[in-house]
């Protein structure tokens, strides 16, 4: 910390000077009409609570949301570069219907609104599945039993099950055109030649895809994709408008019933950015070590 | 002349267009099996784009090319089968950079000519010793200097036990200390009886192995004569003072 400040040099103390008294002004304007108290001490609680009965701690609704939210991101992104695979791969078909229809729904996706298309989704498929494959009363099932330990630790409540799915196919939905971007550009970043030479050994287009362009654009795409979960986890929070149980949604539930706007939204705030960043720093340093061993 | 026999390469009328661009004018020609060919010419004769067709990696706009008793066209059912008879090594090496030498050897004949993983690799092993750099097996193509890449290419090329063999500049990327070992490479590939289609301006390989030299100029075959009488006394002036140019350096 010490060292950071020696770097400091005049201008530096001059706009951090000018900056600090400007938020001062600000704070303390609005300090005397604002009239809130804060009770940041409740928070905690909130977090992780005390069970009186049972004497144990257990994980409140701000944990349970966080929990879902991870849960549902990492369940997402698989979903979402499996689909994106193959809309990347669509994308540079040789056949023009496939490429076009790829090109829709990309640019569908592109230029409607996430809301939107998240209410979309909800509405006209995953609720429709959820309904056609009786997923309501299988989960309900699961739910009753008494040895669901596994079940919980993956998907949490069981009675919410259905709507982790809808959460989980609508935001790999959206992600999924994204990440299709991503592929096709690792694709077209193979250059021709491998192509080519996979060809002249006689492979098919399959082989040719298979064995020698998506390895190679595959480890291409690594960076980005890695940047592109960390921006789905940060979109999931949209989905708590189809009420998913997920981390923004049980802040609002928390807000709507203790009043704590400051505290619970500042608390998710946190969440949400220690999660991101940690896993920003942490893939940039994988990443920075994986361009050191190739040569 | 050695083992010179059946036409196995036959080009009639062909022609070839890039849009407006007219690349290759009413080409014939012939290869016959066991025939070592070297095509030169300056940068832009079509020279590439010819042999290219001979593997399906460029189509034709019309006339007839014949390999080995097929036709060839864009929607023949016996392309792959062709492609399987006809190696090609690029300018540019083309590797498959995530893989080792071994497996860019091995990938062909077990994906293609579902081959077992044993065999596979015998034979991988035998053309990586024809190259003379068995001892590079394990590594990965950017381990390797251009000239040991272009040898690992060619032993590619050779595992699927190709009949014919097209070069394509095989030499023009490397740095000039590695171009004869990729040459000699080439010269025993020529001694053992393979059918080669060589673009290359090496004329010293051209007049070591070549049975037939052809120039190209402006997509026209403007020359084809055995290499004696190519390098002494061509009989087109264009071919004259294209070797003069070539040759002076």
């Amino acid at each position: 910390m010490i060292r950071f400040f020696r770097k400091f040099r005049w201008p530096d103390w001059v706009i951090l000077a000018v900056l600090m008294a400007f938020f001062s002004y600000i704070w303390f304007t609005i300090e005397g009409t604002l009239n809130y108290s804060w009770r940041w001490h409740l928070i905690p609680n909130y977090i992780v609570g005390w069970h009186t009965t049972r004497e144990e701690y257990f994980a409140n609704i701000l944990l349970q949301g966080l929990a879902a939210t991870i849960r549902i991101s990492i369940y997402a992104s698989i979903l979402a570069v499996i689909l994106g695979t193959i809309l990347g791969v669509a994308r540079c078909s040789a056949n023009l219907t496939v490429r076009m229809l790829a090109r829709t729904y990309l640019e569908f996706l592109r230029n409607i609104p996430p809301v939107v298309v998240v209410f979309i989704f909800f509405f006209f498929l995953s609720q429709q599945l959820i309904d056609a494959l009786n997923l309501e009363r299988w989960a309900r099932g699961i739910a009753r039993q008494e040895n669901n330990g596994v079940w919980e630790f993956f998907f949490g409540e069981m009675r919410r099950f259905p709507s982790l799915v809808s959460g989980v196919i609508v935001l790999a939905l959206f992600e999924s055109a994204f990440v299709g971007e991503i592929v096709r550009a690792g694709i077209q970043s193979v250059p021709k030649g491998q192509r080519e030479a996979a060809r002249s050994i006689g492979m098919n287009r399959w082989q040719e895809l298979r064995y020698i362009v998506l390895p190679q654009a595959l480890k291409k795409v690594v960076p980005p994709l890695a940047n592109q979960f960390i921006t789905l986890i940060k979109d999931s929070s949209i989905i708590s408008l189809i009420s998913v149980q997920e981390l923004t949604y049980k802040t609002v539930e928390l807000v709507a019933s203790s009043r704590m706007i400051f505290e619970a939204w500042i608390t998710t705030a946190g969440f949400y950015f220690v999660v991101c960043f940690s896993l920003s720093r942490l893939f940039g340093r994988l990443e920075k070590r994986n361009t050191r061993d190739e040569r | 002349m050695t083992g010179v026999s059946d036409p196995i390469i036959e080009v009639t009328n062909l022609d070839k267009f890039y849009g407006d661009f007219h690349a290759l004018k009413d080409v014939n020609l012939t290869v016959h099996q066991g025939e070592k060919m070297v095509i030169c010419g300056p940068s832009g004769s079509g020279k590439s784009t010819l042999i290219r067709c001979f593997n399906g990696l460029e189509w034709h706009n019309s006339g007839q090319l014949v390999i080995d008793g097929v036709e060839v066209h864009e929607q023949s059912k016996d392309m792959r089968r062709l492609r399987q008879e006809v190696g090609m090594v690029f300018q540019q090496f083309n590797l498959f950079p995530h893989l080792t030498v071994l497996e860019n050897l091995m990938i062909g004949p077990m994906k293609v000519r579902r081959q077992g993983r044993a065999q596979a690799e015998a034979t991988a092993r035998k053309y990586l010793d024809r190259v003379h750099i068995p001892e590079q097996a394990d590594k990965y193509p950017a381990q390797l200097s251009g000239g040991q890449q272009q040898r690992v290419a060619i032993a590619r090329s050779l595992c699927m036990e190709t009949r014919i063999m097209l070069f394509d500049e095989p030499t023009s990327a490397l740095d000039p200390e590695m171009i004869n070992e990729v040459l000699d490479v080439m010269v025993e590939l020529a001694q053992s009886g393979m059918t080669m289609v060589v673009v290359t301006h090496e004329m010293g390989f051209a007049r070591k192995v070549a049975d037939t030299m052809v120039f190209m100029e402006a997509g026209e075959i403007v020359e084809v004569s055995p290499p004696d009488r190519f390098f002494t006394n061509p009989s087109s002036e264009r071919c004259r003072l294209f070797l003069d140019q070539i040759l002076e350096h």
